[in-house]
């Protein structure tokens, strides 16, 4: 086997893991697509296999991790998908890091030259400073998602926020870049400057995200999947191995567009949602909520205003993910369909803790994706929609972004204050993860339905018996 | 123009255009599937294992190859889980035979 051949095994693997990717355009061909990446790797680690000398390790590895990796993927729910995803970023930074001080201790087991040239020692300094944070932020972005936030203050779903805390990040971040220079300019290995490096970066890991609040997750996650790519990438470069920095691009740039679409459709920079802060204060009722009343009625009224209704919007929210109510709503779906009522489902990009959040969990209640529609491509309905039902959604429906000078103006949300009628089910009054009153809920065409998002649509379906 | 091209520039040129096929690729992906598209990236940067694989490969067990064993255990990890999860969640999305309403 020799270096050629290998790349050219390389390449084939790195066009099927472009392939894989391509198939995610439509959910026909993403199946298909799944395939290629398996194979993909299949090759790459095949052939990989068969330029070293001592299995024994690597078997051994493999065999573990397949057991792990297996169990937890068939074990875990639906809803807990976001916890997941950043555990496993956290995987893939740590692999970084490890393989980088391997490299650093012996780079003629990778085919690298000894002394490394500068090129190599600063992609390796980069690949492994991002691979730090990636593994320390992930496990604090799967601490704040998996809820905790009680055990251990750093997961607490609401910002950590400290005085001077920026500062403390930047002077970290500097002295970190520091310590890299000085492992790139030295002649030696420098092992102090790079434990030092790396011991850094994992703290920033940790400081970085924990000044984020719960519902800017899906920012989070993506960010942590695209470092994670270009962690992999670096590592790639420091190797000279094309596979590695074109499958941790493809990676990179997927994070990155998710990131920037998270961020649009909150309408806030990537800066101010890194920079945290936002959404402290969860969960208390806003300033002058107390004045006002709302109309609150039972599942029965509920049931009743959707019979009667030709076109339902069901709105879900992080309130239905949390709930697990996404059966209790098919089912529901099912009942009103049976007597003519057309039923449609609205999504808004960052409804839930992570891109895609609902459409999965609505894949998995067996809701057809043909009856799931993209914010955009729904929002020109609720102008001709009989009844609406928001499960559990707050921010994602506050008319408030369309009045300047409130916190979510510019926000672009779901137009469902345009419907004839709005029923929402929430737990409480308890305002959303911006802080803000939501003038939705005191219009007189809203009925507020208090209670457990499961609880309240498996008493709709009672009632629409 | 003498001499031959760097190892680092050849990766670079990779880099730049691995980076624009991304672009353009990932902005083809259905919003609905945004979930897999994490959990499938997820298991493509794992083929950071072949990384781990060269460190856990030589034929002395040294410190090297103890970490690289790590590495490919944490990887392998994701290859596996990532994978699976992403074809778990894709069969979900299969376009059911509409049922008759249980009314």
């Amino acid at each position: 086997m020799t270096a050629n051949l290998l790349t050219l095994w390389y390449l084939v693997a790195s066009v099927f893991f472009i392939l894989a990717l391509k198939g995610l355009s439509s959910p026909t061909m993403a199946r298909r697509g799944n395939t290629f990446g398996i194979a993909g790797m299949v090759i790459a680690i095949l052939f990989t296999l068969a330029i070293v000398e001592n299995y024994n390790l690597i078997l051994a590895g493999i065999l573990i991790g397949a057991c792990i990796g297996s169990i937890m993927a068939r074990q875990v729910q639906m809803t807990q998908m976001p916890e997941l995803v950043a555990a496993m970023h956290s995987l893939v930074g740590m692999a970084a890091v490890l393989i980088a001080i391997a490299a650093v201790n012996n780079p003629a087991a990778f085919n690298v030259p000894d002394p490394m040239p500068l090129g190599n020692k600063l992609e390796l300094f980069i690949g492994t400073f991002v691979g730090a944070i990636t593994f320390s932020g992930s496990i604090v972005a799967f601490g704040k998602l998996a809820g905790l936030g009680r055990q251990f203050r750093l997961f607490s779903s609401a910002p950590v926020v400290f005085e001077g805390q920026h500062v403390v990040n930047l002077v970290l971040g500097l002295v970190m870049i520091g310590f890299g220079t000085m492992f790139f300019l030295a002649e030696d290995q420098a092992w102090t400057a790079f434990i030092a490096m790396t011991a850094i970066a994992f703290v920033l890991g940790v400081l970085i995200i924990i000044p984020i609040g719960g519902a800017d997750m899906p920012v989070v996650i993506s960010m942590l999947n695209s470092y994670s790519g270009w962690a992999a990438a670096g590592i790639g470069f420091s190797l000279n191995n094309p596979m590695l920095i074109i499958a941790g691009s493809l990676v990179g740039s997927s994070g990155a567009i998710l990131s920037y679409i998270m961020c649009k459709a909150m309408n806030r920079s990537f800066i101010s949602v890194i920079l945290g802060g936002f959404g402290a204060a969860e969960g208390a009722a806003a300033a002058g909520a107390s004045e006002k009343t709302v109309r609150s009625g039972s599942a029965d009224d509920a049931a009743f205003l959707m019979l009667n209704a030709e076109h339902v919007i069901i709105v879900p929210g992080y309130g239905l993910a949390v709930a697990r109510a996404q059966h209790a709503v098919k089912e529901m779906a099912i009942k009103l369909a049976a007597k003519g009522v057309s039923v449609k489902y609205a999504i808004h990009p960052v409804a839930g803790r992570m891109p895609g959040h609902m459409n999965v969990l609505l894949a998995e209640a067996e809701v057809p994706y043909d009856q799931v529609f993209e914010m955009e491509d729904i929002n020109s309905e609720f102008g001709t929609t009989d009844v609406v039902l928001v499960l559990g959604a707050n921010d994602v429906v506050n008319p408030l972004a369309h009045e300047k000078g409130s916190a979510i103006y510019g926000m672009p949300i779901l137009e469902v204050a345009k419907a004839r009628t709005v029923l929402v089910n929430k737990r409480s009054m308890a305002s959303g993860y911006a802080g803000l009153d939501n003038p939705l809920f005191y219009m007189d065409k809203t009925m507020m339905v208090f209670g457990d998002a499961k609880k309240v649509v498996e008493d709709i379906v009672k009632a629409l018996d | 123009m003498t001499g031959t091209v760097d190892p680092t520039v050849l990766n670079l040129v990779i880099f730049v255009l691995a980076v624009f096929v991304g672009y353009h690729v990932i902005w083809n992906v259905t919003p609905a599937l945004h979930t897999p598209l994490l959990s499938v990236t997820n298991a493509i940067s794992s083929v950071i294992i072949v990384g781990a694989i060269l460190a856990a490969g030589p034929e002395e067990t040294d410190f090297g190859a103890i970490l690289g064993f790590f590495a490919v255990t944490l990887a392998a990890v994701n290859v596996f889980g990532g994978f699976t999860v992403t074809q778990r969640m894709l069969e979900m999305f299969k376009k059911k035979e509409p049922k008759k309403s249980d009314g």
